[in-house]
C-alpha cells in the first residue's frame, strides 16, 4: 500500500503539507511528492480539496488467523495482589467478547494464587488459565514471555489484552514479537469492527496531542496493552461460575539467563501515581523541599498520590518516581490538583487526559489554566491549608 | 566490550496539534530532535566504555536527515555511527522497525550489549527494544534506572517498576531500555564536534541488510493505523473568583457535586 498523488489533479496548493503529522509531503516544482517517512496514516487524504491524493490498498499478506478465538486478559499480579487494572481489563473484555460471540478468559501466573481464580470468574471471566509455581513469585520476563507464548501458541485466541503497567509493557511486548503479530501499546479505547471481525485500538500519539485508531488486520492474536482507568471495571457476581484450566510449568532446570534477585517497593505510605483516583501534584512554586509536606498532607486527605514536575523533580525535591510529563509517567486520574506549576508542555502531555483538572497558580496568565476545569488564581501556600481545612470539616 | 546505541530522531511533538476548525494537523517547531531517552542510553554507553574498553556505536533506522541525530551523537563522544534507511522501510511498526534494527545489530557486528530509550516520543510505544532482543534472542530489560555492576560476562541492574524497584541479573549479550533517572548527560565536546562533521556515516538499506521487502516497512508491519483525529477535552475551564476562601468553598462543592470527591 502506498499513498499516490495524482500528477494531473495535483495543484501544488500545499494544504497536504500541513495534515501531515510525519511530515513526510513536500512540494517541488508545483507538485506534492511524498517521502519515506510516510506512515501511511492517511491523514491527507480528505484535505485535499482536487482529490489528487489516493491509497492503493493493496492486500499486503494473507490472513494468518484461521482457527484463533476468543479474548484473553493478562491477569496481572504481583506480590500475590490481582493489579486493579485487571478488573478494568475483565470489564471491557466481557463486551468485547460479547460482541464477538466468543468466551472471555483470564491468565494468571503466579505462587500460590490459585486462590485468586475464581475471583476472576466472579468478575466475568469464562475460563481461567492458571500457571502456579514458585518460580513464577517474581517477574521475570524471560520466564513470564515463554509461558504467555507458549500458552498462546496451544490455544489461539483472538485477541490479548494486557494492563499497560510496568509489568505489561515491559514483557507482552516481547511475546508479540515472538508470535510476529501487531501490538498496539497504551490503549485508551477499545471496539470491534463486527463485521470484519477487527478489533479498533485507539491510543494518544505525540504525547496526547491527537488520538490515532489502529487495526493489525492479517495477524492474530490481536494484542493491545490498556491505560488505567480508562476502562469501566467489570461488575461482580458471587454466583459466576467457570472453568480453571491448571497448567504445570517446566521451566525448571531451564538455562535462564534472566535471574530477579530483588523486588523492592519504595512507595511508602501514599499511593503510587500510576494506581491513583486523586493525585495532587507541585511544580517549583513550592520553592524548598520541605514543603511538599503541604502536597503530602493534601493528598492524603484525599486518599490520593502526590506527583511533581520535572523541575522539582530536578531540584531534589522528590524522587523521580513521581515525575508526570513526556520524560515521567503518564496518567489520567479522575482528579488532578496542579499546585505551583506553569503547565509547560512536557507536563501537561502527562496529565491532560485526567477527568478533572484543577490549578492553583499565583500568576493568571499560566498556561496550566488552558487545561484546568478548575483555576484557582492565589497563593499555593494560603490555599491548600484552606482547602485541607475545608476537606476534614467534610469528612469529620 | 562494545555497546551498540539505539538512537531515534523524532519530531518536536509537543508542537504538533490539531486545527479545530480545519481538523487538519498543525506542526510548530518542525525540527526534528534526538528522542530525549535516547540522550541516556548514549551516555550510559559511553560510561561503560569508560570503564571497560571498545567502543560505542549508535544505530538509527529513518530517512536520509536522520544523519543530522547521528552526527549529533557522535559529538557526545560515540565512536561511530550507521544509518539504515531505504525507502522500503516507510510505514515500519514495531516490528517490523525492531526486525530491521536487529539486522542491522547483526552487521555491526560483535557486542556485548545494546542500550535503547525507555520509549520514542513520538509513538510512547516501548516496544522496538523488547523486540529487538525477541530478534537476536538475548536477555532483556526494560526501564533501567541504574546498573549496579557489569563486567564483560553478566550484568546487574536497577528496573523501575509502578511501586518501586527489582533487582535483575542477566548473562551478556543483552540488551536494556533505560529512564532518565540513570544518569545525566554530558555536553559535547569541542572534539566530538569536531568529529561529527567529518564522519564517515554508512547508510544501509534492504541489500547491504540482506532483508527482504517483505520483511520491512508496511510489508513487514502487522498494524495499521486507520484513522487519527483530535482527542476530547473534558469540561471547560471555570476560573473561580473571590477571596481564597470563596474560591475553596466553590470548588470543594464543585467537586462534590460531580461526585469526585
Ligand atoms: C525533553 C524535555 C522533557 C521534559 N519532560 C518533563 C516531564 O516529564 N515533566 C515535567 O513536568 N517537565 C518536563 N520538562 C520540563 C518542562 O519544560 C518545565 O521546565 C517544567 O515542567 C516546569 O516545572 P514547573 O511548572 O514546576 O516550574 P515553573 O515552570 O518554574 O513554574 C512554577 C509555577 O509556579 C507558580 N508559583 C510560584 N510560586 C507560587 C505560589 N506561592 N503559589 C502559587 N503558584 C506559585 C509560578 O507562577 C509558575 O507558574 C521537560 C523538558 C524537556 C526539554
Ligand atoms: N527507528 C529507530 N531507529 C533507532 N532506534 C529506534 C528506532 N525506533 C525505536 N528505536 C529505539 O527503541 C526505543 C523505543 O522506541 P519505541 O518502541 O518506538 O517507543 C527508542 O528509545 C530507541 O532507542
Amino acid at each position: 500500500m502506498s499513498v499516490r498523488i495524482d500528477i494531473e489533479l495535483c495543484t501544488g496548493c500545499g494544504v497536504c503539507i500541513d495534515s501531515c503529522p510525519f511530515k513526510a509531503i513536500t512540494v517541488e516544482d508545483g507538485i506534492a511528492h511524498v517521502d519515506e517517512t510516510c506512515n501511511l496514516c492517511g491523514a491527507c487524504l480528505d484535505v485535499c480539496d482536487f482529490d489528487a491524493i489516493s491509497m492503493s490498498d493493496i492486500k499486503k499478506t494473507e490472513f494468518k488467523g484461521d482457527g484463533f478465538k476468543g479474548v484473553w486478559v493478562y491477569a496481572e499480579q504481583r506480590n500475590g495482589k490481582i493489579a486493579s487494572v485487571v478488573l478494568e481489563l475483565l470489564g471491557e473484555g466481557r463486551i468485547l467478547a460479547d460482541k464477538l460471540g466468543v468466551n472471555l478468559s483470564a491468565v494468571l501466573f503466579g505462587d500460590s494464587i490459585e486462590s485468586k481464580a475464581n475471583g476472576l470468574i466472579q468478575y466475568g471471566a469464562d475460563k481461567i488459565y492458571l500457571v502456579d509455581d514458585p518460580l513464577l513469585k517474581d517477574f521475570n520476563d524471560e520466564i513470564y514471555s515463554n509461558i504467555l507464548t507458549d500458552l498462546i501458541k496451544e490455544y489461539k485466541p483472538e485477541i490479548v489484552i494486557s494492563g499497560a503497567t510496568a509489568v505489561g509493557r515491559s514483557f507482552i511486548p516481547k511475546v508479540s514479537a515472538r508470535l510476529e503479530t501487531g501490538l498496539t501499546a497504551d490503549c485508551t479505547g477499545l471496539d470491534i469492527d463486527s463485521e470484519k471481525r477487527l478489533l479498533l485500538q485507539t491510543r494518544p500519539a505525540f504525547g496526547g496531542n491527537i488520538m490515532a485508531t489502529i487495526i493489525c488486520p492479517d495477524m492474530r492474536p490481536q494484542m493491545a496493552t490498556v491505560r488505567h482507568k480508562v476502562m469501566k471495571k467489570a461488575s461482580y457476581d458471587p454466583n459466576r461460575k467457570g472453568e480453571i484450566i491448571t497448567k504445570g510449568f517446566d521451566g525448571h532446570g531451564k538455562n535462564l539467563r534472566t535471574n530477579v534477585l530483588d523486588v523492592v517497593e519504595e512507595i511508602g505510605d501514599l499511593v503510587s501515581i500510576a494506581e491513583a483516583d486523586v493525585i495532587v501534584s507541585g511544580g517549583r512554586g513550592l520553592q524548598e523541599a520541605k514543603n511538599f509536606r503541604l502536597i503530602e498532607e493534601l493528598a492524603r486527605t484525599l486518599d490520593g498520590a502526590v506527583g511533581a514536575s520535572r523541575a522539582a523533580v530536578d531540584a531534589g525535591w522528590i524522587p523521580y518516581s513521581h515525575q508526570v510529563g513526556q520524560t515521567g509517567k503518564t496518567v489520567c486520574p479522575k482528579l488532578y490538583i496542579a499546585c505551583g506549576m506553569s503547565g509547560a508542555v512536557q507536563h501537561l502531555v502527562g496529565m491532560q487526559s485526567s477527568d478533572v483538572i484543577v490549578a492553583i497558580n499565583k500568576d493568571k496568565d499560566a498556561p496550566i489554566f488552558e487545561v484546568a476545569s478548575f483555576g484557582l488564581v492565589g497563593d499555593l501556600f494560603e490555599v491548600i491549608p484552606v482547602m485541607i481545612e475545608r476537606l476534614k470539616n467534610r469528612k469529620g | 566490550m562494545n555497546v551498540i546505541v539505539c538512537v531515534k530522531q523524532v519530531p518536536e511533538t509537543t508542537g504538533v496539534k490539531i486545527n479545530k476548525d480545519t481538523n487538519t494537523l498543525i506542526r510548530e517547531g518542525t525540527k526534528g530532535i534526538i528522542n530525549p531517552f535516547d540522550m541516556y542510553a548514549v551516555e550510559e554507553g559511553l560510561r561503560i566504555k569508560e570503564k571497560l574498553g571498545g567502543e560505542v556505536i549508535a544505530l538509527s533506522m529513518g530517512p536520509p536527515q536522520a544523519d543530522e541525530a547521528l552526527r549529533e551523537v557522535v559529538s557526545y563522544g560515540v565512536d561511530g555511527a550507521v544509518l539504515l534507511s531505504d525507502r522500503a522501510f516507510a510505514g515500519a511498526d514495531t516490528l517490523a522497525t525492531s526486525r530491521t534494527l536487529a539486522k542491522g545489530v547483526e552487521k555491526v557486528g560483535e557486542f556485548g550489549l545494546i542500550i535503547c530509550g525507555k520509549q520514542a516520543i513520538d509513538g510512547d510505544t516501548a516496544q522496538v527494544g523488547p523486540g529487538i532482543a525477541e530478534r537476536l534472542d538475548i536477555p532483556y530489560v526494560a526501564f533501567v534506572r541504574k546498573i549496579r555492576e557489569i563486567s564483560n560476562h553478566t550484568l546487574v541492574v536497577e528496573r523501575m517498576m509502578d511501586d518501586g524497584y527489582d533487582v535483575l541479573e542477566v548473562t551478556l549479550p543483552a540488551l536494556i531500555t533505560v529512564v532518565k533517572e540513570i544518569n545525566e548527560p554530558r555536553m559535547p565536546s569541542l572534539r566530538g564536534k569536531m568529529k561529527a562533521k567529518s564522519v564517515d556515516i554508512p547508510v544501509w538499506g534492504i541489500s547491504e541488510l540482506g532483508i527482504s521487502e517483505e520483511e520491512v516497512g508496511l510489508k513487514g508491519s502487522a498494524t495499521q493505523v486507520i484513522k487519527i483525529f483530535t482527542p476530547q477535552r473534558h469540561g471547560n475551564r471555570e476560573m473561580l473568583e473571590g477571596s481564597v476562601e470563596r474560591q475553596v468553598d466553590q470548588l470543594v462543592s464543585r467537586l462534590d457535586g460531580m461526585k469526585i470527591i
